[in-house]
C-alpha cells in the first residue's frame, strides 16, 4: 500500500476539524419518526408525479413517486404507513421555496416489499445493472445527489479507474468516518460491484490521515477477505482535499478540464457511503431509504451520527440527540463551510444530507465588518482550484461576464477558503456564486434568442417556398390555359 | 530597366495574390449584421417598427435606425449595441415593458373559437392548432412578443410571466456596501 499522494492539493487550509463532537458517541439507528417528508422536486427542476394517492398503505421500499417521462431515479418509501397527503411544505433548499411533498404517517411495523429472487450480479449484463441503480434511487452521497446510474455510464470515455472518496474535509462531519467503522465490507463490496460495471481493475479509496479508526477498519477488511485491485491511499488532512477535483489530483495527478468530468480523463469517483448503497440496492435489492446523518454542533446536547431515513424531518433528529442547547443559534444542513442555513426544523432530511449543523456562536461566529478588497492575494494562494478569487471579485462587482468566464468562474467549487482567509472579510464565495447566477441567465437568455431565430428564420424560408410554389402553380394554370386556347393567345398577343 | 521590371513583377505577383483572396476568402452578407442580430434578444415582436429581430439588425447596420428602439432587449441591450459599434449608449426610446423577466402567451381555451388567426401572426410557429379546434401555445417555444394579440377576434390570449421554480432560483448578491 503506497503512502505518499501522488501530488499535494494546491492551496487549501488546515480547519479546527471538531470531529470528535460527533465521533465520540456510537453510530446508531435513528427513531422511526411520526411523519415522513418527501419533495417530489427531483433534479433539473423536475417534479416527480406520485403514483400513490392520499389514504393509500405503502410499505418500505415501494416507490411512490417517478418523474413523468425521464428516466431518473424515484421516490421511495421509506418506512410503511399511510399518505396522509400531498401538499405544499417547505423545501430544504438555500431558496426556502415552498413545492409539493408527499407526506406519509408511519404505522410503525416497518413493513418491507417482499423482495424477488436474483442472481448474482456478476450474471447480469452492465445496462441491467446501471438500471437496478436508478430504480433503487441510488445518488451520489457526498452531497451533489447526481444519480449513480448516470455516472458509471461513461459513454464512449474510457474509463481506467474508480476512485471512492473518504476524504471527510469538511469540518463537524463523520458521517462517512463512522460508515467507515461499521460497515468496511459494504463499503468494499459496493466497490466491486461498481467496478464490475465499469470493467476497471483498479480502485483507489483516498482517506484522510485524521480517520485513523476508519483507516483501520478498511485495512482489516481488505486484509479479511480477497478484495483485488482495491488500494487504500492516506492523504494528508486538508480542506478541500474531499472535493471531487481536488482528491482525483492529489491521487492519480490528473486534473479534470475546466467545465469537464472526471470521466474524460478516465477517472469515475463516487463517495463511500454511494458505494455502500450500491451493494444493498445490488445485493439485497434494497432501494436507497436511509442514510447515515451526522447531527452536530454547540447547539445540540449529545452530538452524534444516526442512520436516517431519508424523509425524516430535522426536528426529529434534533430531539432525538437531547435536544437544543441554549447555546444554539442557527440551523445548517450540510457543514459549516459548504453548508446552508434553513429557518425551519421540520424540513426533511433529504439523500444529499450529510450533516445537521446546530451552530452555536462559537462555531459560525458573526461575521466582522467588510472592508475594501486591498489587492493582498491572500484568496489566490488557498484556492484549490488555482483560480484568482480577487480578480473574479472585482469583475463580478462590474458585472464584466466576458472577464468572469475568461478567468473560469465556474471553475469555482465554493468551498469557501478563500472567504476565510480574506482580510477584508468580503464574502467572496457568496458573490461568485450570485456571478454565476447571472452568467447562466444570460446564457439560458442567449440560447433561447438562438432557438427563437432558427424558428423564425425556418419560418421565413418556409413562407417564401409557400409564395413561390403558389406563382409557380399559378403561372402553370395560366400555361395550361394558354395552350388549349392558342387563338385567343393569338389574338392577345395582337 | 532592370529595377522596373523588378518593381513590375512585384506588383503583378502582389496584385494576382490580392486578386485571389478576394475571391477566395470572399464574405458572404455583411458580418456587422450577424454582429447586431446576435445580440437582438430574437423575440421578432416588431416593436422596433422592422419586421423582426434581423431587418432591425440590417436597418442600425446601414445607419438607418437608432440603437434604442428595441424594448424587449431593455436598457442592457441598447448598451451592448452602443458597445458594439463603439457609440455612446442612450436611453431606451419606448417604456421597458411592465412585467420584469421572461412572459409568455396563454390561451384561454374556453373562449378560443378556433380562427387561426394568431397562429399567422405568431413568428416563430410557438401556436399548435387548427380551424375551428382550440389552439394552444407551446410555452417553450414562445418568445413572449405580443402579436398574437391584435389577431385575436375574442380577446382569449394574455400575456403571462413564466413560470419559475426551484431551477430558476439564483443566489442572491451578498448586500456588503463598501465599494
Amino acid at each position: 500500500m503506497a503512502t505518499q499522494p501522488f501530488m499535494p492539493l494546491p492551496g487549501g487550509l488546515h480547519l479546527p476539524t471538531f470531529k470528535t463532537l460527533s465521533a465520540s458517541r456510537p453510530l446508531a439507528e435513528a427513531p422511526l419518526p411520526a411523519e415522513l417528508v418527501f419533495p417530489l422536486q427531483l433534479r433539473g427542476g423536475i417534479n416527480a408525479v406520485p403514483t400513490v394517492s392520499a389514504g393509500q398503505r405503502v410499505l418500505k421500499g415501494e416507490v411512490i413517486a417517478r418523474a413523468a417521462f425521464e428516466n431518473l431515479p424515484p421516490l421511495h418509501a421509506s418506512s410503511s404507513g399511510i399518505v396522509r397527503c400531498i401538499e405544499n411544505r417547505l423545501l430544504p433548499h438555500p431558496s426556502a421555496m415552498e413545492d409539493l411533498c408527499i407526506i406519509i404517517d408511519t404505522d410503525g411495523l416497518d413493513e418491507a416489499l417482499p423482495l424477488q429472487p436474483r442472481r448474482h450480479f456478476s450474471l447480469e449484463s452492465r445496462e441491467t445493472l446501471r438500471a437496478w441503480l436508478i430504480e433503487a434511487g441510488v445518488l451520489g452521497l457526498g452531497g451533489a445527489a447526481f444519480p449513480t446510474g448516470f455516472k458509471v455510464d461513461p459513454g464512449k470515455r474510457r474509463v481506467d479507474t474508480l476512485i471512492l472518496n473518504a476524504a471527510e474535509c469538511e469540518p463537524y462531519i463523520t458521517c462517512d468516518d463512522s460508515l467507515l467503522q461499521h460497515f468496511p465490507h459494504e463499503v468494499l463490496q459496493g466497490a466491486i460491484i461498481l467496478m464490475h460495471i465499469l470493467s476497471v481493475e483498479q480502485c483507489i479509496i483516498g482517506i484522510e490521515d485524521d480517520m485513523p479508526e476508519a483507516c483501520r477498519s478498511l485495512e482489516n477488511a481488505l486484509r479479511a477477505r480477497a478484495y483485488s485491485g482495491i488500494r487504500l491511499q492516506r492523504v494528508p488532512a486538508l480542506y478541500p482535499s474531499g472535493g471531487e477535483k481536488q482528491l482525483i489530483q492529489i491521487l492519480t495527478g490528473r486534473e479534470v478540464p475546466a467545465g469537464g468530468i472526471p470521466a474524460d480523463i478516465g477517472i469515475v469517483c463516487q463517495n463511500v457511503g454511494t458505494a455502500g448503497a450500491v451493494y444493498r440496492a445490488i445485493e439485497y435489492q434494497e432501494p436507497l431509504v436511509s442514510r447515515i446523518v451526522t447531527v452536530t454542533g454547540h447547539g445540540i446536547h449529545e452530538p452524534r451520527n444516526w442512520i436516517t431515513r431519508i424523509g425524516t424531518p430535522i426536528a426529529h433528529l434534533t430531539a432525538a440527540s437531547g435536544g437544543y442547547t441554549n447555546a444554539a443559534e442557527r440551523l445548517i444542513i450540510g457543514g459549516p463551510m459548504m453548508g446552508f442555513a434553513v429557518s425551519d426544523d421540520q424540513l426533511p432530511v433529504t439523500k444529499a444530507s450529510n450533516c445537521i449543523l446546530v451552530a452555536g456562536h462559537e462555531d459560525l461566529p458573526e461575521p466582522p465588518e467588510v472592508m475594501p478588497c486591498i489587492r493582498c492575494g491572500a484568496c489566490a494562494e488557498v484556492c484549490p482550484a488555482g483560480l484568482l478569487p480577487q480578480q473574479l471579485y472585482w469583475y463580478g462587482r462590474a458585472d464584466n461576464q466576458e472577464r468572469l468566464e475568461q478567468h473560469e468562474l465556474f471553475s469555482c467549487i465554493e468551498c469557501g477558503c478563500c472567504n476565510m482567509v480574506c482580510p477584508s472579510h468580503i464574502p467572496l464565495v457568496q458573490h461568485f456564486r450570485a456571478s454565476k447566477g447571472k452568467l447562466t441567465l444570460k446564457r439560458r437568455e442567449r440560447e433561447k434568442a438562438d432557438h427563437a431565430r432558427v424558428r423564425f428564420e425556418s419560418r421565413q424560408s418556409r413562407k417564401e417556398e409557400e409564395k413561390r410554389s403558389k406563382a409557380e402553380a399559378t403561372r402553370r394554370k395560366r400555361e395550361a390555359l394558354n395552350l388549349n386556347t392558342p387563338e385567343v393567345t393569338h389574338t392577345e398577343a395582337n | 530597366m532592370l529595377g522596373v521590371i523588378a518593381l513590375v513583377l512585384i506588383f503583378a505577383l502582389l496584385g494576382s495574390v490580392l486578386g485571389f483572396s478576394a475571391r477566395r476568402f470572399r464574405v458572404e452578407g455583411n458580418p456587422l449584421v450577424e454582429k447586431i442580430d446576435a445580440v437582438l434578444p430574437q423575440t421578432q415582436c416588431g416593436q422596433c417598427s422592422f419586421p423582426g429581430c434581423r431587418p432591425y439588425a440590417e436597418a442600425i447596420a446601414r445607419g438607418d435606425a437608432d440603437i434604442n428602439q428595441c424594448p424587449p432587449g431593455g436598457q442592457d441591450g441598447v448598451d451592448a449595441l452602443a458597445e458594439l459599434l463603439g457609440v455612446e449608449s442612450k436611453p431606451l426610446a419606448a417604456e421597458p415593458r411592465a412585467e420584469a423577466g421572461p412572459v409568455v402567451a396563454l390561451i384561454d381555451e374556453n373562449t378560443c373559437i378556433g380562427c387561426t388567426l394568431c397562429i399567422q401572426a405568431c413568428p416563430v410557429d410557438a401556436i399548435l392548432g387548427s380551424a375551428k379546434h382550440m389552439h394552444t401555445v407551446i410555452a417553450s417555444e414562445c418568445t413572449g412578443c405580443e402579436l398574437c394579440l391584435p389577431p385575436c377576434p375574442v380577446d382569449c390570449i394574455s400575456i403571462v410571466p413564466v413560470k419559475t421554480g426551484i431551477a430558476d432560483w439564483k443566489w442572491p448578491a451578498p448586500d456588503d456596501k463598501v465599494a
